[in-house]
C-alpha cells in the first residue's frame, strides 16, 4: 500500500513555475531516493507533501497522503497530520532546533501537540523516542540544550522529534549533507534501521548519488522541476536511459584526465608546526587555557605535485591553511615557502607565489566591484602594476573558461560554478606556483564540480602548478591528488601515495573514513 | 549561572569605580570656582578663603575624592552650594517623582509595544502590519514635547480630565499622584513605544524565518503556536537591550517633559545646578544616574541569561 502518492504535481511561487508534473510514490517499508542538483525542485517536492510551502506558492495536481487528498485539506487538518502521520528531518541540524529549549521539551512537544497526555508521560515517551534515535537518556539527559550537542547528535534529536509518534512516513531533506562522513554513515544506518524495524516509508532527498544508491529501493531523478527518470535503484543505476541521468552518473564518478609531472624541488616545507589557541581566561587575573589545533605537523609540497589533505570538521585543516598563508603566527615549528620562512617578514614578491581558492563562491567576492577589479586585485602585491594588466586579466579569464567579455560585469550576474572559475582566475592572475584549494569544489553541484576538476587538472598541466587540495570529500581527493595526508585531531595520522592510502589504509582512522564514505557499486562506477 | 552572575556583579562594581573617578575629574577641570560664584564678584579674599574651606574645596584631589565617595557610601552627599540644604534630601525629593515617572512610562511603552509588534509580525504585509508601521513611524518622528502640548490642549484644557501640569505629591494619595503623572508618562512613552514596537516586529520576523520555526511547523504546530512557543522568547534579546537603554533615558532625559508639565524632577534639578555651578549637586545626580544605568544594565544581563541558556554557561 502506498503511503504517499504524488501525481502530476505542479507548483509555482508567485507565478514562477517550480515543479512541473512531478509524480512519485512511497510505500511502507520502502526508501525512495530523490536525487537532483540545486534548483531541481527536490526539496520543494518534499515541502509540498507536508504543505509547508513558502509564501505565494500554489499547487495543483494530486498529493495523496495515507488515503487523504492533501491539497483539499484545511490548514487545521494539515496541522493535525504533520508530525503525527508524517515526520520530517532537515538538512541543517545546527539551526533546526530551538536554541533555548531543552531537547526533552522539544521532542515531547511533538507528543503534547497531538495527544492529550500529561507532561510527565510526554517526557517519558520523548526519552523513548530519543533512545530509538540512539541518544540514550543515561548519556544524554533530557535537560540538555542543543548547543551542548554535536551536529550528529542534534540530527538525532531532530529524528527523534520526527519519529516520536511513529508516523508511517518520514521525509528527510538532505539529512546528512552538513555532517562529516563518519557521522553521515551513522545517521544513514539509523534511518535505514528505523525503516526496517518500524516499517516506515522514507522519502530521502539528496544531491549525492552514492548516498541514494546505498540506501534507496527506488530512485527518482529530478531536473529543473521535472522527474526525468525513475525506477528500482539497482536496476536504474545500471540501465539509465535519459541523457541527464547518464551525465549525472558520469559526473559523480568523474576522474579528471591528468598525468602527474612531479619534480624534486620542494616549494613548501612545513616542519613540525604547532598552532595553539587561547580558549578562555580563568577569572580576570587567572591563567589561560590553550587548545592545540595543530600538533606538530610536517609535510612537503613539491613542484607540479597535487597533495591532498583530508579530515573531518575540527581536525585543524583550516587552521593549518591559515598558518601556511601566513595569516596567523605559529607557536612551534617552521613553515618555509620557496626557501624563505613564512611570517610577517615574508617578502610580498614571494607571497604572490602562493594563492588560495576558498569554498564559498558567494561570499568571497566584493559585490560592488566589477570582475576586472576583482581578478586584478592581487596585483597590489607587486611593486608596480604591469602595463598590460588588462590583457592579463582577459587572458586568465579565457584560461578558466569565462571569457574576456565578463570583465565589465558584476559578480551577482554569475552562477556558483562561474564564480568559482572567477575565484580560480583571481588566484592564477599572478602566475603563482602554489595554489591552495580549501574545499574549493565542496559547495558545487556534481556536474559543475566535474568541470572545475577538469579545469584544475588542465591548468596544472599547462602552468606546472602545485596544489594543496583540502577537502572532506574523499572521492574528490582521490580523483585529483597524487599524494594524500590524513589529518585527525591536529595530527597527520597517515600519508602516502593517494591510490595506496585508499586501497590499503594502515591507520585505523583512515580505514574508518574510507569505510564510511558512500560509494557507488563497483559495476556502476 | 552563578559564575555569570558574579562576573557581571564584578563588572558592575568596576564600572562604578571608573565612573566615579571620571565624573569627579571632569568636574575638577571645569573652569569656575563655586565659592567665587556664590559670593558674587565683590567678595573679599578672606571671606572667599573661608567659604572655600567650609565647602571642602581646599584639600588634595585625592582626599576630596575619597571624602566624596565615602560620603556617598554613608548617604551623605554633601550640602548644596546654592540652596545650603543637604544634597541627599534634594535628590531624594526629586527621585520620588522621576523614578515613578520613568517606570510608569516604561510600563506603558512595553504594554503598547509588545502587542503592536507581535500583532504586526504575525500578520506581515497585512493592513494591520502597514498600520502599525505607519503609526510607529510617526511616533518615532514626532518629538515628545509636541505630544505633550497636544495632550495638555485636549485632555487638560478642553476635556478637563487632567490638570495641565504640576505634581500633587504622594501625600495626596497614590491614585491622585499617579493621575498627575499620567500625561507626562504617556508623552514620554509614545515615542519609546514606537521604537520598541518596531524592534519587536523586526526581531520577531527574523526569528520566524529561522530553521527551527520550520521544524516546529513540521511537528504540527500552527503558525500561532510556533510564534508564541518558539519565536517570542528567541526574539526578546534585542528587545531587552532597547528596554534597558530606554529606562536610562527616561530617568535622566525627561527634562523637556518635566519643563512642559512643571514637574520638579531630576532632569530639571541637574539643569538648574549646572546653571548655578552647584557642582556638588551635579556630581551627585550624575553619579546616581550612572548607578541607575549600570544597575539596569546588570538587570538586563540577568534577563538575557534567563532567556538564553547559552549565556548561562559562558564564563
Amino acid at each position: 500500500m502506498s503511503l504517499l502518492v504524488i501525481e502530476g504535481l505542479d507548483l509555482s511561487i508567485h507565478g514562477t513555475p517550480i515543479l512541473k508534473g512531478v509524480s512519485l510514490s512511497v510505500s511502507a517499508g520502502q526508501i525512495v531516493g530523490v536525487i537532483g542538483e540545486s534548483g531541481s525542485g527536490k526539496s520543494m517536492t518534499a515541502f509540498a507533501a507536508m504543505q509547508l510551502l513558502p509564501y505565494g506558492a500554489e499547487c495543483s495536481g494530486r498529493i495523496d497522503l495515507g488515503g487523504r487528498e492533501v491539497l483539499t485539506l484545511s490548514e487545521a487538518t494539515l496541522c493535525q497530520m504533520r508530525g503525527r502521520d508524517v515526520g520530517m528531518v532537515f538538512q541543517e541540524p545546527m539551526t533546526a532546533l530551538n536554541p533555548i529549549k531543552t531537547i526533552g521539551d522539544q521532542v515531547a512537544e511533538t507528543i503534547l501537540i497531538h495527544e492529550r497526555v500529561s507532561r510527565a508521560e510526554a517526557m517519558k515517551r520523548a526519552a523513548e523516542a530519543l533512545r530509538r534515535a540512539e541518544l540514550p537518556q543515561e548519556k544524554f539527559p533530557l535537560s540538555r540544550y542543543p548547543h551542548e550537542l554535536s551536529g550528529g547528535q542534534r540530527q538525532r534529536v531532530v529524528i527523534a522529534m520526527a519519529i516520536a509518534l511513529r508516523p508511517k512516513l518520514l521525509i528527510a531533506d538532505e539529512p546528512t549533507t552538513a555532517l562529516d562522513v563518519t557521522t553521515q554513515a551513522q545517521i544513514l544506518t539509523l534511518l535505514k534501521k528505523l525503516v526496517q524495524e518500524e516499517g516506515m516509508g522514507l522519502l530521502l532527498i539528496s544531491h549525492d548519488l552514492a548516498v541514494v544508491a546505498d540506501m534507496a529501493d527506488e530512485i527518482v531523478i529530478m531536473r529543473q522541476g521535472e522527474v526525468v527518470e525513475n525506477g528500482p535503484a539497482q536496476w536504474l543505476l545500471r540501465n539509465m536511459q535519459h541523457p541527464y541521468s547518464k551525465a549525472l552518473l558520469a559526473a559523480s564518478t568523474h576522474q579528471p584526465d591528468r598525468a602527474a609531472e612531479e619534480l624534486d624541488d620542494v616549494l613548501l616545507d612545513v616542519c613540525d608546526v604547532v598552532r595553539e589557541y587561547t580558549i578562555h581566561r580563568k577569572g580576570i587575573w587567572g591563567g589561560t587555557d590553550t587548545f592545540r589545533a595543530v600538533k606538530g605537523v610536517s609535510f612537503q609540497l613539491r613542484k607540479g605535485e597535487s597533495l591532498g589533505l583530508v579530515g573531518e570538521s575540527g581536525c585543524g585543516k583550516s587552521t593549518l591553511t591559515r598558518a601556511i598563508l601566513g595569516l596567523e603566527d605559529v607557536q612551534g615549528g617552521e613553515i618555509h615557502a620557496f626557501g624563505q620562512p613564512v611570517g610577517r617578514d615574508f617578502p610580498s614578491a614571494l607571497r604572490s607565489g602562493i594563492q588560495v581558492v576558498f569554498q564559498d563562491p558567494y561570499s568571497s567576492f566584493n559585490p560592488r566591484w566589477k570582475v576586472t577589479r576583482l581578478v586584478a586585485e592581487p596585483f597590489h602585491l607587486m611593486a608596480q602594476r604591469p602595463d598590460d594588466w588588462r590583457d592579463r586579466v582577459a587572458q586568465v579569464l579565457e584560461d578558466v573558461g569565462i571569457g574576456a567579455d565578463a570583465m565589465d560585469r558584476y559578480i551577482h550576474e554569475f552562477s556558483g560554478g562561474q564564480r568559482q572559475r572567477i575565484a580560480i582566475a583571481r588566484a592564477l592572475i599572478l602566475r603563482p606556483e602554489i595554489v591552495i584549494l580549501d574545499e574549493a569544489v565542496s559547495a558545487l553541484d556534481v556536474s559543475i564540480r566535474a568541470q572545475i576538476l577538469d579545469l584544475l587538472a588542465a591548468l596544472q598541466q599547462d602552468y606546472g602548478l602545485s596544489y594543496l587540495f583540502i577537502s572532506h570529500d574523499l572521492s574528490v581527493v582521490r580523483s585529483i591528488t597524487d599524494r594524500v595526508l590524513v589529518m585527525k585531531s591536529g595530527e597527520i595520522v597517515e600519508q602516502g601515495q593517494t591510490d595506496q592510502v585508499f586501497d590499503d589504509p594502515q591507520h585505523e582512522y583512515t580505514k574508518q573514513l574510507i569505510a564510511a564514505a558512500p560509494v557507488l557499486p563497483a559495476d556502476v562506477a | 549561572m552563578l559564575r555569570y552572575f558574579l562576573k557581571r556583579l564584578l563588572s558592575l562594581g568596576l564600572s562604578l569605580v571608573v565612573a566615579s573617578v571620571v565624573i569627579f575629574l571632569a568636574l575638577e577641570v571645569v573652569p569656575g570656582d563655586p565659592a567665587a560664584y556664590m559670593l558674587g564678584i565683590n567678595a573679599q579674599p578672606d571671606t572667599l578663603a573661608a567659604l572655600r574651606d567650609e565647602l571642602g574645596l581646599n584639600g588634595s584631589v585625592w582626599a576630596r575624592y575619597l571624602g566624596w565617595v565615602g560620603g556617598m557610601l554613608t548617604g551623605d552627599f554633601g550640602t548644596s552650594y546654592t540652596y545650603r540644604t543637604p544634597v541627599a534630601e534634594m535628590i531624594g525629593e526629586r527621585l520620588w517623582i522621576s523614578l515613578p515617572l520613568a517606570l510608569y512610562a516604561l510600563t506603558l511603552s512595553t504594554l503598547i509595544a509588545f502587542p503592536a509588534g507581535i500583532w504586526a509580525a504575525s500578520k506581515r504585509g497585512s493592513v494591520v502590519d502597514v498600520a502599525v508601521m505607519g503609526v510607529t513611524q510617526l511616533g518615532v518622528a514626532i518629538p515628545n514635547f509636541w505630544f505633550a502640548m497636544l495632550m495638555v490642549l485636549v485632555f487638560a484644557i478642553n476635556l478637563r480630565w487632567f490638570s495641565a501640569g504640576g505634581f500633587v505629591g504622594w501625600d495626596a494619595g497614590f491614585w491622585l499622584a499617579m493621575k498627575s503623572l499620567t500625561l507626562p508618562a504617556v508623552a514620554l512613552a509614545l515615542p519609546q513605544a514606537s521604537i520598541l514596537a518596531r524592534v519587536m516586529r523586526s526581531s520577531l520576523l527574523d526569528t520566524l524565518s529561522e530553521d527551527f520555526i520550520r521544524t516546529a511547523r513540521a511537528k504540527g504546530l500552527t503558525k500561532r503556536q510556533a510564534l508564541w512557543r518558539h519565536a517570542l522568547r528567541n526574539a526578546l534579546i534585542p528587545v531587552l537591550t532597547i528596554i534597558g537603554l530606554q529606562f536610562s533615558f527616561l530617568l535622566a532625559g525627561a527634562i523637556i517633559i518635566e519643563n512642559v508639565f512643571f514637574l520638579p524632577g531630576l532632569g530639571r534639578l541637574v539643569f538648574q545646578s549646572i546653571s548655578a555651578r552647584d557642582l556638588i549637586v551635579v556630581e551627585s545626580v550624575v553619579m546616581l544616574l550612572v548607578l541607575a544605568v549600570i544597575v539596569v544594565n546588570f538587570a538586563v544581563d540577568m534577563a538575557y541569561a534567563a532567556v538564553d541558556p547559552r549565556l548561562r554557561g559562558r564564563r
